[in-house]
């Protein structure tokens, strides 16, 4: 997978200003910002707030409150795996327990380096689980042997 | 190339390609070529088989003949045995149509989903798509909501609150702009209905909308949809771009004097937007979260303007009433609950999948007779209907019928129409915490019930999952889920206690625990 470019203050604007003309334009605009370097780092929160007319507080709100923006660069890889009660149903619990086991990755250890594998509530595969989300690709039946090589396969690429 | 190439059907929806669809459709591309045969590969929504996946169908002059499923590796073999002809082959399932799982079946809303391709809007005219548009585009606003009453349709988000009473809300107000808003954050585990819809059958929710927009003199609509759902995002927002191009959506719908634009926004990972008035605040671009009601979104809903906000499958079911008629939606169903259900059956389970059928079907004939029982083999113990929030019923129970009344007079709920089952070896106690622990997770933190009760929860169950004072602990757990059911402001708070409490209740052996020797941990 491709590399994130560092923070660029300018093209955050441009991305800023680009969809300052939406209807409620916060999410969009934080999207497109994670989107383009893999996080938003706290330097948006004053360009949103003056695009937007907001309160700083309101857009670092509206950051801190969704599971999905990050407010640091991220590990190259991103492994979602699916723990919701579907899943849990066909043993995602003994996936993570294997990993951690035989496999020595900790599920949403943050400082685990250039891969993560971290915890989602569904992804809308439940009759072909455990799931998980890489890269926008979504595997379904998944062990641990199979997270484990994807987590490699990032460092490999990273 | 020939004339006229075999249409070979590899779907592209997103559970099939987790099972390796796309390996399977570049494999028949390249072995077609190898042995220079012309195929037309159509990449088409899942015919909601998802045991079968990747399921391929070849188009013959007898009808469409399924295999699956099937393997890139199995591909030659195929070739070999000339499938595109319809062939004997091991992976041969026989004609799409005539099996058992899509025989037993009423597919309104899902008619069209693994029969065209998602993104043609010549195949979803050809199948009788707009019909319904064109049927509103003759009637009033008030005959449209009409109709919808008529109907009988049910929110299908889980409330079932009547669909055509909320469009009637927003027809009447006056307000210089209104909004139509699809609820497409379908976070619930266990369910995967309006995934399959978008990815196999966008125009529908699309049409379904903007006769929403005309009943009620909308011009604006949003599709909120879940961040978790990659695949289906980028079919709606190709779908609404060749919408627009078409003339069906935009400036003018189909050349008459309505206006309706409509774009699709990402949620951002939050539960809680699947409850609606979270999900308005988070359109506006806010922390989702959740409001105080009344006023009531009709009236006040997205930027304070009258907003109808209805599930996916709500406005799928709308093109259909419309071309067919009112009556002949009601004329399905039972008791109160009208029309088809679009079923979810997942978790431990042999043959899951997508089933739509009418209300009444009985649990056990859907997870037993269609799902064939546990995929692990081992028996069923727990079965969890309508998502996290909703209750774990045990084995015995399952005879009870898929229809909100019935559920809810034995304290359970339909929700979105998710299905989980659990074999024997699941710890009841444990999927209770995890119901605390998910809300707790989830919280808007807006009310106190929901935001430290929730992590009382967790706390209470750690509790006596150690075997510590457990009668008095399950004494404060059900307080607790008596005070998080009575005072909590949406359903967040309101219903985590259906899982804790239907789990204490039908498995209290599992909560029944010797306390754990101390040198455990």
């Amino acid at each position: 997978m491709a590399g994130y470019p560092a923070w660029d203050q300018d093209s955050a604007r441009m991305i800023v200003a680009g969809l300052a003309h939406l209807e409620g334009a916060t999410l969009p605009m934080l999207h497109a910002l994670q989107d383009e370097f893999g996080y938003v780092d706290p330097q948006a929160v004053p360009l949103i707030a003056e695009a937007l007319n907001l309160s700083r507080a309101e857009v670092h709100g509206a950051i801190s409150f969704y599971h999905d923006f990050k407010t640091a660069p991220q590990p190259a890889r991103i492994v979602k795996l699916c723990r919701a009660e579907a899943c849990q149903a066909l043993g995602c619990e003994s996936v993570v327990d294997d990993l951690a086991r035989t496999h020595g990755i900790a599920v949403d250890d943050h400082h685990a380096g250039d891969a993560i594998v971290e915890t989602v509530y569904c992804l809308g595969n439940c009759a072909l689980g455990p799931s998980a989300l890489v890269d926008g690709e979504l595997i379904g039946r998944v062990d641990a042997a199979r997270i484990a090589g994807l987590c490699q396969h990032g460092r490999a690429h990273s | 190339m020939s004339a006229n190439p075999v249409r070979i059907f590899v779907p592209v929806d997103a559970a099939a390609l987790s099972v390796g669809a796309e390996a399977v459709a570049q494999a028949i591309a390249s072995e077609a070529t190898k042995r220079g045969l012309s195929v037309e590969i159509v990449r088409n929504g899942s015919r909601g088989m998802l045991w079968l996946e990747p399921l391929v169908e070849v188009e013959t002059a007898e009808g469409r003949i399924a295999y699956g499923p099937v393997a890139a590796k199995d591909v030659p073999s195929l070739f070999d045995a000339d499938f595109a002809s319809g062939g004997a082959h091991p992976l041969r399932l026989g004609k799409t149509e005539e099996l058992d799982w899509m025989k037993r079946q009423q597919r309104l809303t899902f008619e069209r989903v693994g029969v065209i391709d998602p993104l043609s809007i010549a195949d979803y005219r050809a199948y009788g798509g707009f019909k319904g548009l064109e049927k509103a585009l003759s009637l009033t606003g008030g005959e449209i909501v009409d109709a919808v009453k008529a109907s009988g349709l049910r929110g299908r988000g889980g409330a079932g609150f009547p669909t055509g009473i909320k469009w009637k809300t927003v027809h009447d107000a006056s307000a210089t702009q209104k909004y139509i808003v699809c609820n497409a954050d379908e976070g619930d585990s266990g369910t995967f209905a309006d995934r399959m819809l978008f990815e196999g059958d966008p125009y529908l929710v699309i049409e379904g909308m903007t006769i929403a927009a005309i009943a009620v003199g909308a011009t604006r609509g949003y599709i909120y949809l879940r961040s978790e759902y990659p695949h289906a995002h980028r079919t709606l927002q190709r779908a609404i771009l060749k919408a627009e191009a078409a003339g069906l959506i935009g400036a003018s719908v189909l050349g008459s004097q309505h206006a309706f634009h409509l774009e699709v926004r990402l949620g951002a990972g939050a539960y809680i937007c699947g409850e609606e008035t979270s999900l308005l605040e988070s359109l506006e671009g806010k922390r989702a979260v959740v409001r105080a009601k009344p006023p009531l979104p009709a009236l006040q809903g997205l930027f304070g303007k009258p907003t109808v906000v209805n599930n996916v499958l709500s406005f799928a079911a709308v093109p259909w009433i419309m071309d067919h008629g009112a009556q002949a939606y009601a004329d399905c169903g039972m008791g109160r609950s009208r029309g088809t259900l679009p079923i979810q059956l997942g978790g431990n389970v042999r043959r899951g999948g997508l089933v739509e059928l009418a209300f009444g079907i009985s649990l056990r004939e859907i997870i037993e007779d269609m799902g064939g029982g546990t995929l692990s083999g081992r028996p069923i113990r727990a079965v969890q209907v309508g998502g996290p929030l909703g209750a774990y019923l045990t084995a015995g129970q399952l005879d009870v019928q898929m229809d909100y009344e019935a559920l809810a007079a034995m304290r359970a709920m339909l929700g979105h129409g998710g299905i989980v089952v659990f074999d024997d070896s699941v710890d009841m106690a444990r999927q209770a915490r995890f119901a605390m622990e998910f809300c707790a997770k989830e919280s808007c933190g807006k009310c106190t019930p929901c935001r430290i009760g929730a992590t009382r929860g967790v706390e209470v169950m750690d509790r006596i999952i150690a075997g510590t004072e457990v009668p008095e602990n399950i004494a404060v757990l059900r307080d607790l889920s008596k005070l998080m059911i009575d005072a909590s402001l949406c359903a967040m708070g309101g219903l985590t206690p259906m899982p804790v409490l239907s789990a204490l209740d039908h498995f209290p052996e599992d909560f029944d625990r010797p306390p754990l020797p101390l040198a455990a941990e």
